[in-house]
């Protein structure tokens, strides 16, 4: 279970840093640690659209979404790393193995992991992202972000804007996830009569 | 009543006739005869009465114009003048005997309606040609003639000669049609007028541009109509038709318009002598070949057929050396005794049940079987081969000594050439005429053999109309004194010289032939010939269809026979095999034209089997193989689609920002 | 800190998203894939809703509805694959090909359940 591993060393790793942002690290101590979680993250990521094993894809993205999450707390915004890691890998990833696991998916090593269309994903996704590159980094590489100023996403700052500004998509999101709580059980249903009838 | 409602009337009443024979023929066949025979009947008898009106004074002019066309005006217009209405009464006469004729020649024919709405149609529009006083109604009437004259030739279009011989009619009469249409409106451009009067007018004040070239292209549609040299090649072949058409359309009217079109037209050709010199050599030509064609046919019809060709040649002749008085006598005499004859000949088809005269040749008693026929055709022989004192005689003589007239140069603006010409053929032709005349009446009544067939009386209509047109036949003649009051005043009564050399030559052609006949006759006993169709009680017309339908077959050839007893044989000698096909003229226009237009119609195939289907093939081939190759594409695979479609947006946002950044 | 840095991050991150999505053949590893992409786009809103300083923190906001919807898109997103899963035997994208032109349609008796599934429903 090395993913779980990983997974636990990078949140204590995230939870730490967090502590720290504010304190000594400087600017570019501050770039140098995203840069790296950023390599790590991009890395996990390519690791999970490229196993063969489709569990450790799963554990993979953990791996992915919790580094996003320390990029999140370096970037100041600390309430939406914590519900990055509750929601994403807390629960997210979880319904995904779930699902792999309803789906009877091989444990192990499946050589037909990838479809055959792999080469034109390569090509179009290669392409995709030179051409994104290329252009992000034409616009903004003069750019700075300042971080010395008050933290952008405390919990406190994100109450705040959340029930202050917002407070009515937030509801509406709520309705949503409702509609969607429901769409999931009616789905599942339907599954269980076909499947109470079949038998 | 007024004579110019009067004129109107005699074509509107056959044409109401024809419309109302055409809606009513299936509904009411009770009405269908008296449809076809009343309308034409009262149109005669108006003519007559327009005629006496009219009484030979000033010509009547009444136009009506309906409406403005911008450029040159089209009028409604009368132009009655004293050709106009005799000749209007000539064919109302000879419409109404052919419609009492045909009451009886098809009178259980199924297609007996629409056959005698034609006919009426057809009388209508040749009356129109008549009294019209504006080219383009003329040529209304004249296009109407045209297309009726399709229809009645191919009337027994169950035979293969008939179905041939129609087309053939159209075809070449419209080959010089289109001519003749341009020659009208390069006519009418340069006197800013279709009226005939407005025309004369202008070319008697000289401002007809090209008078030659106009005289030359209306001459193409006066040969088609008038089948004249070199375009007469449909005429022998339209005695495929019914005999009553033949007698109506194809001697004494429609044939005529052509000729009544010169005559009316006479100054726009006199101010060109080379048109006359043109119409000469396209007369004598006509009248001689015409003649020894006629000379060399086995079909009773044929031989009339070419024999009205080479009298329609004198008529032009008489033009040519610019005598129309002349030319409008002996259409006249001509319509009259041509009709008689060809009216006969039906008759003598009926009753010997073939139209061979190889067959009746070896057929005794057939003019005791049918003495009318026989009577009044004898008289109108005489009258074709222009023996003293019948019809014919005094209007041939008339052009020969119109002709002979303008030999001594004494008509003013005729050359001399024309007038020669014409002179020269004309008596030649008479000595010829005799020839076949006399050829004809000999094998036809006098031959031979076993007795004729018994098909009982011939119906009182068609030997009554016989007699009604023989009265014409033999005194129409008397006329010469009296026609020049109603015509241009030239002299029409025989002169000496013309009428002792005239009759001579008649007289030597009979006397040749008779003697030939006499040599050859015997012959007819050893060579067995002919056949006959045997249906002696069926109505006429199916005689002269079967006999159509079986001559080709019985005789190896529609215009020929393998008969050694034929005078004709011995007197043409080696000139007999080329004059049995007309000296070859179709094959001629086989050559010149059937068969380039086959290459032509043969290359368009090609072209449009090979070449444009190509494109056609092509173009939709093109989208089958585009869409087969996107139909591969549809997979079903969502990934795919995904991947296309992805790639197709960054392509697009690539571009975007490249235009953007104006690179 | 550089704004370079997220968003090439966010950029790639997408990229290998889309990669995901277009080569991978089971069904749930499309969602993870789907889910990455999400992810990107969330850094780039955070990270441009630092840079900019908003005073509403729209970015902040509409990542954590982002948050929530993909949490919603995930879990119907589950029941279909499962639903599929059931239905057909097999969880593989390119074995689902009803889109092809000639694919044998579903078969009577399904569509029949089908219906006698919603009626009961």
């Amino acid at each position: 279970m090395t993913g779980t591993a990983a997974l636990a060393a990078q949140a204590h790793g995230t939870h730490t840093l967090a502590a720290q942002t504010q304190g000594f690290l400087s600017t570019s101590g501050v770039e140098i640690a995203f840069l790296l979680v950023g390599l790590v993250t991009l890395g996990a990521a390519l690791v999970t659209v490229t196993t063969r094993q489709l569990v450790h894809a799963a554990l993979w993205l953990v791996v992915t979404l919790g580094g996003l999450a320390v990029e999140y707390l370096l970037l100041t915004a600390e309430f939406i790393a914590w519900v990055q890691v509750l929601i994403y890998v807390g629960s997210v990833v979880v319904l995904l193995l779930f699902g792999l696991m309803l789906t009877k998916a091989p444990i192990g090593r499946s050589p037909d992991a990838d479809s055959g269309n792999r080469y034109p994903a390569l090509g179009v996704a290669g392409a995709a992202a030179v051409a994104l590159v290329w252009v992000v980094a034409d616009a903004f590489r003069t750019t700075w972000i300042e971080l010395d100023g008050a933290p952008q996403g405390t919990t406190k700052v994100s109450g705040e804007f959340l029930f202050r500004n917002w407070v009515l998509p937030f509801e509406a999101l709520s309705v949503l996830l409702l509609a969607a709580l429901v769409g999931a059980v009616v789905l599942s249903r339907r599954k269980n009569a076909q499947a109470g009838e079949k038998r | 009543m007024t004579t110019t409602t009067t004129a109107v009337l005699v074509p509107l009443l056959p044409f109401l006739g024809a419309a109302a024979g055409l809606l009513l023929g299936r509904r009411a066949p009770g009405f269908v005869r008296p449809l076809a025979v009343l309308p034409t009947l009262a149109a005669a008898v108006l003519a007559v009465v327009v005629a006496w009106r009219q009484g030979g004074g000033e010509p009547l002019d009444a136009a009506r114009r309906l409406t403005p066309t911008g450029s040159v005006p089209i009028d409604l217009a009368l132009h009655l003048d004293g050709f106009a209405v005799l000749v209007a009464v000539l064919v109302g006469v000879v419409a109404t005997c052919v419609q009492l004729y045909s009451t009886a020649y098809l009178r259980d024919d199924p297609r007996y309606p629409s056959y005698a709405a034609l006919v009426s149609l057809f009388t209508s529009a040749m009356l129109l040609v008549v009294y019209s006083g504006d080219l383009m109604v003329l040529l209304v009437g004249w296009e109407i003639m045209g297309i009726c004259s399709y229809f009645l030739v191919g009337h027994y279009w169950e035979t293969e000669a008939a179905r041939s011989a129609s087309l053939k009619a159209f075809l070449v009469t419209k080959l010089g049609d289109v001519p003749f249409l341009i020659g009208i409106l390069a006519l009418a451009a340069d006197a800013g007028t279709f009226r005939i009067n407005g025309i004369l007018s202008a070319v008697a004040s000289g401002s007809i541009g090209h008078p030659t070239l106009i005289a030359l292209l209306l001459l193409a549609g006066v040969a088609g109509k008038s089948a004249q040299f070199p375009l007469h090649t449909w005429l022998p072949d339209a005695m495929a038709g019914p005999t009553p058409v033949s007698a109506l359309i194809h001697a004494a009217t429609m044939v005529a318009a052509g000729v009544y079109f010169v005559a009316r037209l006479l100054p726009v050709f006199t101010a060109s002598s080379a048109a006359l010199v043109v119409l000469a050599v396209m007369a004598a030509v006509t009248m001689v070949g015409s003649a020894l064609a006629a000379l060399a046919q086995d079909d009773i019809k044929r031989v009339l057929a070419y024999s009205t060709v080479g009298q329609l040649g004198y008529m032009t002749g008489a033009l040519a050396v610019g005598d129309r008085d002349a030319a409008v006598f002996h259409l006249i005499t001509h319509g009259a005794f041509k009709a008689l004859l060809f009216l006969g000949a039906g008759v003598i088809i009926h009753a010997a049940g073939t139209n061979s005269l190889g067959a009746m040749a070896r057929m005794g008693g057939l003019a005791k079987r049918i003495p009318d026929a026989y009577w009044t055709m004898t008289v109108a022989l005489l009258a074709l081969a222009a023996i003293p004192p019948f019809s014919g005689f005094f209007s041939k003589e008339a052009v020969l000594g119109a002709a002979e007239h303008a030999t001594g140069g004494d008509a003013h603006g005729i050359p001399h050439a024309a007038g020669w010409t014409v002179l020269v053929a004309g008596l030649l032709t008479a000595l010829l005429t005799a020839g076949y005349a006399t050829r004809l009446w000999l094998r036809a009544f006098h031959g031979k053999g076993p007795e004729a067939p018994d098909h009982g009386r011939q119906p009182t209509a068609m030997n009554a109309v016989l007699w009604v047109l023989f009265l014409p036949t033999l005194g129409l003649g008397l006329a010469a004194w009296k026609l020049p009051d109603w015509f241009d005043g030239n002299s029409l009564t025989p002169t000496l010289t013309t009428s002792v050399l005239g009759t001579g030559c008649a007289l030597a052609g009979a006397a040749v032939t008779y003697a030939a006949w006499r040599r050859t006759a015997p012959l007819a006993a050893r060579a067995p010939l002919g056949a006959v169709a045997a249906d002696p009680d069926a109505a006429p017309y199916i005689s002269e269809e079967e006999t159509i339908a079986t001559h080709v077959a019985a005789y190896g050839n529609i215009a020929g026979a393998h008969d050694p007893s034929d005078p004709g044989r011995l007197l043409l000698g080696p000139l007999h095999r080329h004059a049995v096909a007309g000296f070859h003229l179709d094959a001629v226009y086989s050559a010149l034209f059937v068969r380039p237009v086959r290459a032509a119609a043969g290359l368009v195939r090609f072209l449009d089997r090979e070449v444009v289907d190509a494109y056609v093939r092509g173009a939709a081939g093109a989208p089958r193989l585009l869409g087969a190759a996107v139909r591969r594409a549809q997979t079903g695979n969502v990934q795919t689609y995904l991947s296309a479609l992805l790639a197709g947006s960054v392509v697009l946002a690539v571009a975007a920002v490249l235009v953007a950044t104006g690179a | 800190m550089h704004l370079v840095y997220p968003a090439v991050l966010a950029a790639l991150l997408f990229c290998t998203g889309l990669y995901g999505v277009l080569a991978r053949r089971n069904a749930i590893l499309v969602l993870m894939s789907v889910e990455l992409m999400l992810n990107a786009v969330n850094l780039n809103l955070v990270a441009f809703d630092v840079w900019l300083r908003d005073t509403l923190h729209a970015g902040q906001a509409l990542t954590l509805f982002t948050i929530a919807i993909a949490a919603a898109e995930i879990g119907i997103g589950l029941a279909i694959v499962l639903l599929v899963y059931r239905n057909r035997g097999t969880a593989d994208i390119d074995r689902l090909r009803d889109l092809h032109e000639d694919a044998p349609g579903p078969d009577a008796g399904h569509g029949d359940r089908e219906e006698k599934a919603e009626a009961a429903a």
